[in-house]
């Protein structure tokens, strides 16, 4: 089955820039030992909500808004795109990701018909 | 009516056999065809089937010798045709997976052992984490106890076509998450078994705390609790917390018919009629903690808990209650993860073994805290202790106190009683 990872930062959560660091580097060996056990298949670290833009098309209206579309104090900070048998073994996956200790990371399964 | 007779006779055996069969084998006869099809909602229409189909048979045939295998062969059967049915119109995928059924114990064979396996793997499946707390509570209803969905709905007093929405999202859940139908391996097992005793406790107390609503059918609960955590400990034998949950359970449950009197109303552990609690289940249940004590590592929350409710229900009177070593276990409990709950039973326990004034002293220090502001047996707890002391004003206010954050009208009938004795008095 395949699953998308958001890995979620939590904005209240105060990380210094040593733990930053810590956690870049974490990130980077869980997305090489994922990607070479064939579970992870993409991923990508995002820039900041800030940078986001969110776009509607109402009554054929183009709306234009800055920032992300629901604002929480959790954000959007990553993706990974895994392949997994089934959600235990992706539940494991994500919980060795070390957002998992900081902010959250959600798991959503591709649709199928 | 001599040919009658007998005809009549044998519908009424057949309508006996099948309710019998419903209790013991729905959940046998589900769990073995999920484990077959992997469709939980054509596992369920089948086993409806089998179970229609066995009231014609039975009646004119008899009952069969062994009236499980007799519904799983059958439900089975009519899952194989609806399947090869549907293969036709062109999923032949499906099709492929049962002629041919993975290997190993998950395979569609209805062999005793497979079946045992079969439950299990279906209570663990309903039971996942990844459920919300009251899927997995629906769902183990449902399917492993046969309860229909409008019997869930009235028990957890929803609308009916809340509760149906409730059983089709989790099990959409279950299919479209990929959320496994097996039993978790060893190193998931600790953690996963104690969140199917989880929702078998919450299952018992949703039937043992109600005193209105819909009372047969939350009566019921409790006993679907038990049976199923009868199960699991047949199931798993060498868990000692499973063993300890059912113990816990029967203790509680031996007291079912003293708790109230005829009109309705609550009547305390220390008034109840002790002849009248069931002393078998009493004995059942000091044997399974006798068993779960004697098990390697520290005991576990629930053998804590059963051995209190032991103490209570293996005292010849309530004045011989030992309310030291019950305190000593809610001490234990506490060390095991805090909660508010076990602090306020712990001072009433200290209360009873060490004075009235001990337990008041805990109770302050609680109350200050605000972590059970709003629950009625704080202040309950409270009056019921200044009673004991004679300090009768101080226990009527916490008797109003309690009142009004009573929660149904049984308690508040007692409450309102114990209110007026202590204004009497006072």
């Amino acid at each position: 089955m395949r699953y998308l990872l958001f890995i979620c930062g939590d904005k209240a959560t105060d990380i210094s820039p040593a733990e930053g660091h810590q956690i870049d580097s974490a990130a980077e060996s869980w997305a090489d030992s994922t990607t070479s056990r064939g579970i992870r298949l993409q991923g990508q670290r995002l820039a900041d909500p800030g940078d986001a833009t969110t776009v509607r098309v109402r009554d054929s209206e183009l709306l234009v808004a800055d920032g992300p579309f629901a604002e929480t104090k959790e954000f959007i900070a990553g993706f990974d795109i895994i392949e997994c048998g089934d959600l235990d073994e992706a539940i494991e996956v994500a919980a060795a990701h070390p957002m998992a200790r900081y902010g959250a990371v959600e798991i959503r399964p591709f649709w199928q018909p | 009516m001599t040919g009658a007779a007998p005809a009549a006779g044998a519908a009424q055996a057949a309508r006996q056999a099948v309710s019998d069969a419903f209790r013991a084998e729905w959940g046998k006869v589900v769990a073995a065809l999920i484990g077959m099809t992997g469709d939980w909602d054509l596992a369920e229409e089948c086993a409806q089937d089998a179970f229609a189909r066995a009231l014609r048979s039975w009646t004119d045939d008899g009952v069969p010798r062994r009236p499980g295998a007799w519904l799983t062969t059958v439900a089975r059967n009519r899952a194989l045709d609806l399947l090869r049915r549907r293969a036709v119109e062109a999923v032949r995928l499906r099709e492929a997976a049962i002629l041919s059924p993975p290997a190993g114990p998950a395979g569609g064979d209805t062999s005793a052992g497979d079946i045992r396996d079969d439950r299990l793997r279906l209570l663990f499946t309903c039971c996942h984490p990844a459920l919300s707390l009251e899927a997995r509570v629906a769902l183990t209803l449902r399917t492993l106890a046969g309860l229909t969905t409008a019997e869930i709905a009235r028990a957890f007093l929803v609308p009916e076509a809340t509760m149906a929405k409730r059983l089709v999202r989790a099990k959409h859940k279950i299919r479209h998450a990929g959320i496994p139908y097996r039993v978790p391996p060893a190193h998931l097992l600790p953690e996963r078994t104690s969140g199917v005793l989880a929702v078998l406790y919450l299952l018992f107390n949703e039937g043992y705390a109600a005193t209105a609503g819909a009372e047969m059918i939350r009566a019921s609960l409790c006993a679907e609790a038990i049976r199923l955590a009868r199960a699991l400990t047949r199931l798993l034998p060498a868990e000692p917390e499973a063993a300890a949950l059912l113990a816990l359970m029967l203790f509680h449950h031996s007291r079912r018919d003293t708790r109230t009197d005829d009109h309705g109303d609550l009547i305390t552990l220390e008034d109840q009629d002790r002849s009248a609690w069931d002393h078998d289940e009493i004995s059942e249940a000091a044997a399974l903690i006798t068993a779960a004590s004697g098990a390697a590592g520290a005991a576990g929350p629930y053998l804590l808990q059963a051995q209190i409710a032991g103490c209570h229900a293996t005292a010849p009177a309530a004045a011989a209650t030992d309310w030291a070593r019950i305190a000593g276990l809610y001490d234990q409990l506490r060390q095991l993860g805090r909660s508010p709950v076990i602090e306020l039973n712990r001072a009433v326990a200290a209360g009873m073994a060490d004075g009235p004034e001990a337990g008041l002293r805990l109770l302050a220090g609680l109350t200050a805290s605000g972590q059970l502001s709003g629950y009625h047996l704080l202040p309950a707890a409270r009056a019921d202790l200044l009673r004991r002391l004679g300090r009768h004003r101080e226990a009527a206010v916490s008797y109003s106190e309690a009142l009004a954050l009573a929660r149904n009208d049984a308690e508040r009938r007692f409450l309102a009683r114990r209110l007026a004795e202590a204004e009497a008095a006072s």
